[in-house]
């Protein structure tokens, strides 16, 4: 099959952000007729490369050839005069429209909507990919969103099909069906690139599989070759066995000998569906202890993001129960759309904790002392404690939501992604609070998708894959390879 | 204290504006400028009894109408239909006052003003549910409530509250005893226009003090973070805030039967409702500030009337130059945010949208989100 140029060649490719270089050396060829796995850890650049390769991010250094003549792709739009398509994570649908108005969106000329109708109907019978073109987005069930996608993609003559970790939002079934059919789509002549985190399902389907760690391509073979070990290797790399011992804070307790007094969380068989009705979390068991902090680790989209919400009650089970402490602080991810109100001071925003519960007239003064001495305590460098929040860098915004959080000496303290965004500096004073609430008798959850964070802080570890929660241990190796769904 | 401060410069600001701009437009017109300016002068502050019968009486529905939309406003929630909730207050006020004994006096002023919250309130909760239960937009019903408003006006007057002769399209006189009592014998300035100030600043110390308030001013800002961080029963506070803004309206609508027109007539408003949008976009939705806006407008208003009879310059004109300074007022909130907003992109700081209180004309209407919901 490697025989020939390759459909898409990208060699040598850097990438860099002000500071972080998200690729230092990538090189991918994908071939026609075959299923093309891209694997990497969270950050590993998978989707930056591909992006590059759709035209929706210029290299920094590095050459592109398609059919081995070198291009430039400025645009998405270059990308697609050349065959290349990709459906990302984030549909790019217009929900109000029809399927046939969504595919003719981008195209130029004159619209003749029943053409386009026909078009789609066509495409839908040849490819199998089954859709009706009336139904309005709006109504599809996300499996069928993600078909439109594909279709609007084969209405412009796409060859080479980019898929961004695809199976994420799908139910078991509907990957399944996903996957066949990129088969059916590659034995035609039909490039697919395959962005994955799921070993197993790569191998059953891909031809070829290139991983790529920090920013370098370090395996690129047949997928015969290769074994879920040997990719979990590459994706992980040796030598990374183990960062136990490196915090030796005295902890009172070891994970084995917990006892059922300190308890402060503990949920028996808890589920969680979504909007729309997908279990995205199974029948967890668990707890969370006093004085300790609990690691959580899981890809993208692997039901995280639930168990998370499920611990801090912000979420309900769908089935099963959860044992909750009266207060439980949450820091969660997207703090400018969660956790504060832009707008609104300093004080309000701490003020928030209490929005529910009070009564008659808000005790201002006083809040206002208490924020006061949150910025002291927390080093929150601000002007004055009724200024907008928005005023403040993202660390001392951080700072002062993780302030406003334990502030009630809450049992429990559920954090995610505490640091994202955050300066070295700030990034140190929110894992030392961490470590203090902890220390002082706290039940910490945190989950980080930087899986080195996690480990530096997590005196346990749980890993979430598909929705299953379970414990594994506190060591880089075993918890990557948890993620992964890999044999340990 | 900023506040404070520009509460009094803007509405001036915003008065001086107008004022060059009808120059401008009355000399294109060819009108006398002096001469009709100064008709415009004298309609609204010509006397003591002008301003007090004119331009006070004038601004005390636009306070009313204009309380209810900042205070929905503020809960991020646009109700556009303040002037169908004035109606339908104004209409259930002089159903009760009609029919009501002249011996009850003052309290049957009350239960009239009663009537007219409580059909105000029920007017925005139409809406309210409609946008709770089917996510239908705001915007769109509450206008769509204004023209019924105003056809079921229509029909009172036609029918049910029709006077005895049955020959006029208006309702029967309420009793002079059931009419709200005047502050200044010999003016028509009425108990409605303090109790309009009252109410004002009663709403502005409500949002800064109290718990409720709060709730409200945190569920219009961030509707998510309030109900994560906050645990804001956001659903709740955003219909209750609607209830509240037409009961407010509705009040407006009360005050002036009782106070000023005495009988229900289908043209009662001359579209207070929809002024009432600019009195609290000129009031950054400061319920205080809106007493200062309300009056520019009552004042601009009364004074058209005036320009109308004495130099004969069309009132229209007036409406123009009140929309045009609205209109001036909304983009410089907008220029500043982007200027604030380009900043902040050259320090490396995230690009957000417009902020301020009158951020909510820009903002993209937020659907319900899926993590939306809590136990």
């Amino acid at each position: 099959m490697t025989t020939g140029a390759p459909r898409l060649a990208l060699h040598a490719i850097k990438r860099q952000y002000g500071p972080v270089i998200a690729l230092h050396d990538a090189t991918f060829s994908a071939w026609p007729g075959e299923v093309h796995a891209l694997l990497g850890e969270n950050g590993a650049g998978k989707s930056t490369l591909m992006k590059i390769a759709f035209g929706l991010e210029q290299p920094d250094a590095g050459t592109i050839r398609i059919d081995a003549a070198p291009v430039l792709l400025r645009s998405p739009r270059d990308a697609m005069l050349r065959g290349i398509g990709m459906v990302q994570q984030h549909f790019a649908l217009v929900d109000a429209m029809t399927v046939a108005e969504n595919v003719a969106l981008g195209a130029s000329g004159r619209l003749d909507l029943s053409r386009v109708t026909e078009q789609v109907r066509a495409i839908s019978a040849a490819s199998g990919l089954a859709v009706d073109p009336t139904s309005i987005i709006r109504d599809l069930p996300v499996g069928a969103q993600q078909r439109v996608e594909i279709i609007k993609a084969l209405a412009r003559q796409t060859r080479t099909l980019i898929l961004d970790e695809p199976t994420a939002v799908l139910a078991p079934h509907e990957a399944a069906g996903l996957l066949a059919w990129t088969r059916r789509f590659a034995d035609g002549g039909g490039t697919v690139v395959l962005i994955a985190h799921k070993l197993r399902e790569v191998l059953n389907v891909a031809d070829r599989v290139t991983v790529l760690r920090r920013g370098r391509t370090v395996l690129s073979a047949a997928a015969a070759d290769v074994t879920e070990t040997i990719l979990a290797d590459a994706m992980l790399g040796s030598g990374q066995r183990d960062v136990n011992g490196d915090h030796a804070v005295s902890r009172t307790r070891q994970a084995g000998s917990a006892r059922m007094e300190d308890r402060v969380i503990s949920t028996s068989n808890a589920a969680v569906r979504d909007h729309i009705g997908v279990e995205r979390l199974h029948a967890a068991t668990m707890a969370v202890h006093a004085g300790e902090i609990v690691g959580i680790a899981g890809v993208e989209g692997a039901g995280q993001h639930q168990l998370l919400r499920l611990l801090a009650g912000r979420l309900a089970p769908s089935s099963g129960s959860i044992h909750l402490p009266e207060a439980v602080g949450f820091v969660p991810e997207d703090r400018h759309r969660d956790a504060v109100v832009l707008d609104a001071t300093l004080t309000e925003n701490v003020a928030l904790r209490l929005a529910s519960t009070c009564r008659g007239v808000m005790p201002w003064n006083a809040l206002r002392t208490q924020t006061q001495r949150l910025m002291t305590e927390r080093d929150v460098r601000a002007s004055s404690a009724v200024v907008p929040i928005r005023t403040l860098s993202g660390g001392n915004q951080q700072k002062l939501v993780l302030g406003r959080e334990l502030a009630a000496s809450p049992k429990a303290l559920i954090v995610e992604n505490p640091t994202r965004g955050l300066d070295i500096r700030a990034t140190r004073d929110v894992h030392n609070a961490l470590r203090a609430a902890r220390d002082a008798g706290t039940a910490v959850v945190v989950y980080s998708s930087d899986l080195d964070e996690v480990l530096s802080l997590a005196d346990r570890m749980l890993v979430v894959t598909d929705g299953i929660v379970r414990e594994v241990a506190r060591n880089r190796d075993s918890v990557g390879r948890a993620m992964l769904a890999a044999t340990a | 204290m900023r506040t404070i401060v520009r509460s009094i410069t803007e509405p001036l600001l915003a008065g001086v504006l107008s004022i060059g701009m009808l120059s401008l437009m009355l000399t294109l017109s060819g009108y006398p400028v002096t001469e009709s300016l100064g008709a415009l002068w004298r309609g609204a502050f010509g006397s003591w009894t002008i301003l007090a019968s004119g331009t006070l009486v004038r601004a005390t529905p636009l306070l009313f109408a204009g309380l209810a939309v900042a205070l929905a406003f503020r809960a991020g929630l646009l109700n556009i239909g303040a002037e169908g909730q004035l109606l339908m207050g104004a209409s259930a006020a002089t159903a009760v006052a009609i029919t009501l004994p002249a011996s009850l006096g003052i309290a049957g002023v009350l239960l009239a003003l009663v009537a007219g919250v409580v059909a105000g309130g029920a007017w925005a909760a139409v809406a309210g549910v409609l946008r709770q239960r089917f996510g239908v937009l705001e915007v769109i019903s509450t206008i769509m409530l204004n023209v019924v408003a105003l056809n079921v006006t229509g029909l009172l007057v036609r029918g049910p509250l029709q006077e005895a002769t049955r020959t006029f399209p208006q309702s029967a006189m309420i009793d002079a005893a059931l009419r709200l009592p005047k502050l200044v014998p010999g003016t028509r300035l009425h108990a409605g226009v303090a109790l309009a100030v009252v109410t004002a600043l009663s709403l502005a110390w409500f949002l800064r003090a109290t718990a409720p308030g709060f709730r409200l001013r945190m569920t219009g800002a961030n509707p998510r973070a309030a109900a994560s961080a906050g645990k804001i029963d956001v659903a709740r506070v955003s219909l209750l805030t609607f209830i509240a803004s037409g009961a407010l309206a509705g009040l407006g609508g009360a005050v002036e039967v009782t106070g000023v027109t005495y009988a229900l007539y289908e043209n009662l408003s001359p579209g207070y409702g929809y002024t009432a949008i600019a009195v609290a976009l000129l009031a950054r939705l400061n319920p205080a500030a809106a007493i200062g806006s309300a009056l520019v407008f009552g004042a601009l208003e009364a004074g058209a009337s005036a320009m109308q009879r004495d130099a004969q310059v069309p009132a229209g004109m007036v409406g123009v130059v009140e929309a045009c300074v609205i209109l001036m007022l909304v983009a410089s909130e907008w220029v500043g945010a982007r200027v604030r907003q380009g900043r902040s992109l050259n320090r490396g700081g995230t690009p957000r949208a417009p902020s301020g209180d009158t951020a909510i004309l820009f903002a993209s209407t937020d659907g319900p989100h899926p993590d939306g919901a809590h136990p």
